[in-house]
């Protein structure tokens, strides 16, 4: 029997990411880690991409992690998990371990994962490893200092996409990385939030019970790099998905759907407003970009609304 | 029994790969390795091996998965050529400071640009420095062994590196040639069980591969890396000796010919080496008193040996199937000439580039370098360190 998805069940479990890492007040990975691995019941195997996650929970001789970890490189969690996998499949096989019904889950950032990382994630995708990838995703390369990554919105500003006098933060739209995904015809793919924590632990337990490679992008609010309070974490995860600029929503064999609809579609000044990255668009030149943003998230909406054949 | 094969390189080392039964081999196919992988395919394909086969996409994940899996708690290969390895750079020496004990044969190919799919060293010897154990092979036989005895090597608890095994693209991968194939349960029983360190998969145990490591600790466990290449000088010629004492072929660090009485030494790596044979017969009929030193291992570098085999020489003469731009010459004569300085060996040496690329380097050739070597004898002088043989000018 699963473990409950109940806080005063959960709460038993022992942490497999343990208290003593470096990573800063605030920031949402050690949060999400957190979620995922209690929501598996199974042993697990992680791999972790090179990142703030790896970089701050394993600095030698000490290590954060009560399961088996390993990090090579920071495009190589999902062919590194590969290779775990496969072995474990190879040695049970043989009957030389016995099969404990391990779970293998990789973790990267958005950098490590939109990409420098998307052709090892793409290759397990296609070869149908029984892993779980999962991007923590905080929209910018945080770790080495706030660089735009290919999951960094248009508009923002980070230390490679400055808000200077003739350019006002990064000029492109963000790629759709779920969905790239989803077009792997993996068994499943998902987006989660940390703020719908039970939301997003059911996904990681379909992902890990599926019969092939899964997916999972899940909104990482990073403070240093998103300018907002410490405490605000959540509520600006929350935001993302009130105003429809994070949907949470699942793709299981092809079939998509919505998994948590805004009773009301807030407009996405709501995100932008307490996020300093965001701040130089509320002036009187740059306010057009809200407006681009805006007319982004409505057309991607309308069409996630439309795979999921629900009605506008 | 053992039996008697024609058999091309890469098919000799598909057939070791099939004996040693590997339970994961992640590769990607290149010129010249690619049949390598199609044969083994096949053996995947038809159930002959318990080995799992991940079809990665590139080589760099490859080698990560070569890492994974080795991590995970197993046994394995793989193989690959130039712009391959090239590609892997990254996690050849994550590889190696892991301390996976990966085999990985790589068919030399020269490294583009300009590409080009035929033979030198420049693939291997540019990841000389990566950590991992090198052996170069002449001729199939030396490919199909050198790949069963880099089993023993890497894994070896004293080592615990991993192991390329080298031998010429084209030359020799795609060379028919006359190899003697051991018996499956005699190579299963050389090679032997596959023994689990700090297993991932050991739940129980969990252990944490490749944490941030900074200045505190990071230099000692480079010292670590340098500690097992050093149990390697051992453990390389203990594994040859239990190999000689199984199968009756002779392996060492180098292996040396009409070299004992020469005058005029030439040193030269893998297939190059047969040619050069027949012309110290050739000299060896007209008086000239000239023998062949071919190495097999580069990594650990055999310094001390190979000066004891040369000290007495008037003249030795490199010939690198590589360049090292902007240096003194090609690795192998870098290699030797610090060897011969630090342990005093008088004889004069002299590098000769050769065959980049693919190019043939004929018998003619190599006997215009005796010649060459013959006159500094004579004259006690090097009019040209560094010589490219065979080029327009």
């Amino acid at each position: 029997m699963a473990t409950a998805l109940k806080l005063k069940e959960l709460y038993k479990k022992e942490d497999r990411l343990t208290p003593g890492h470096r990573l800063c007040a605030g920031c949402a990975a050690p949060i999400i880690v957190r979620q995922i691995l209690t929501a598996i019941d199974e042993p697990v195997v992680l791999a972790n991409a090179t990142g703030c996650l790896e970089v701050s929970t394993t600095i030698y001789p000490y290590t954060a992690w009560d399961v088996p970890w390993i990090h090579t490189a920071f495009e190589t969690a999902a062919s590194t998990i590969s290779g775990v996998e496969t072995m474990y499949r190879s040695l049970v096989k043989q009957g030389k371990i016995e099969d404990r019904g391990i779970k293998f889950v990789a973790f990267g950032g958005d950098g490590g994962t939109y990409d420098i990382g998307i052709q090892a994630l793409s290759g397990m995708m296609e070869r149908g490893h029984k892993a779980l990838y999962v991007c923590y995703n905080n929209e910018a390369y945080m770790n080495t200092g706030i660089q735009r990554s290919g999951a960094t919105p248009l508009g923002a500003w980070t230390t490679t996409s400055p808000v200077g006098r003739v350019i006002p933060g990064k000029p492109r739209p963000r790629k759709d990385l779920t969905a790239i995904a989803a077009a792997h015809d993996i068994p499943y793919a998902a987006q989660a939030a940390p703020h719908k924590w039970r939301d997003l632990m059911k996904k990681v337990r379909k992902a890990v019970a599926a019969n092939g490679a899964s997916f999972m992008n899940v909104l990482s609010s990073c403070n240093r790099g998103w300018r907002h309070e410490t405490d605000q974490t959540i509520e600006v995860t929350r935001l993302a998905v009130e105003t429809c600029y994070w949907p949470l929503y699942e793709v299981e064999d092809g079939e998509w759907k919505l998994t948590y609809r805004p009773k009301e579609k807030l407009p996405i000044e709501e995100f932008l407003k307490p996020q300093g990255r965001f701040r130089h668009l509320f002036s009187e030149e740059n306010k057009h970009i809200i407006g681009q943003l805006q007319t982004g998230v409505d057309r991607k909406w309308r069409k996630l609304l439309e795979r999921c054949g629900e009605e506008e | 029994m053992s039996r008697f094969e024609a058999m091309d390189g890469n098919a000799a080392t598909a057939e070791a790969m099939r004996q040693i039964n590997p339970d994961v081999v992640p590769a990607y196919p290149i010129t010249p390795q690619t049949s390598t992988v199609q044969t083994f395919s096949q053996f995947v394909a038809d159930g002959e091996v318990d080995t799992e086969f991940i079809r990665v996409e590139s080589e760099h994940s490859a080698m990560a998965a070569c890492i994974g899996a080795s991590a995970a708690g197993g046994r394995v290969m793989t193989a690959t050529s130039a712009n391959g390895l090239a590609l892997m750079w990254e996690m050849v020496y994550i590889a190696a400071s892991n301390r996976t004990p990966i085999v990985m044969t790589v068919v030399n190919r020269a490294l583009s640009g300009p590409i080009n799919i035929h033979c030198d060293h420049s693939d291997s010897m540019g990841a000389r420095d990566a950590g991992w154990i090198q052996l170069f092979g002449e001729n199939p036989q030396e490919g199909y062994d050198n790949c069963i005895q880099a089993v023993r090597i890497a894994e070896h608890e004293d080592v615990l590196l991993p192991v390329m095994s080298m031998y010429d693209g084209f030359i020799t991968s795609h060379g028919l040639e006359r190899v003697q194939i051991e018996d499956d349960g005699a190579i299963k029983d050389f090679v032997g069980p596959f023994t689990a360190h700090e297993a991932l998969l050991d739940v129980d145990h969990p252990v944490t591969y490749g944490p941030l490591d900074f200045y505190d600790f990071y230099m000692e466990h480079k010292r670590q890396q340098v500690e097992g290449m050093k149990h390697a000088r051992r453990v390389i010629l203990e594994v040859a000796a239990d190999f000689e004492k199984r199968f009756g072929r002779h392996y060492g660090f180098f292996d040396g010919y009409r070299l004992d009485d020469a005058e005029l030494a030439l040193v030269v790596l893998s297939s190059t080496a047969g040619t050069a044979r027949s012309v110290v017969d050739d000299l060896r009929s007209q008086g000239l008193k000239v023998g062949l030193l071919k190495p097999r291992v580069f990594r650990p570098f055999p310094a001390e040996e190979l000066a004891d085999a040369l000290r007495d020489k008037a003249v030795v003469g490199v010939m690198d199937r590589s360049d090292s731009f902007g240096a003194l010459g090609g690795p192998l004569f870098m290699e030797l000439s610090a060897a011969f300085k630090i342990h005093d060996v008088p004889a004069k040496t002299v590098d000769y580039v050769f065959g980049l690329g693919g190019r043939d380097t004929t018998p003619d050739q190599i006997e215009s370098v005796f010649r060459d070597l013959a006159g500094i004898a004579e004259t006690g002088k090097i009019q040209q360190p560094v010589t490219y043989l065979g080029v327009r000018e």
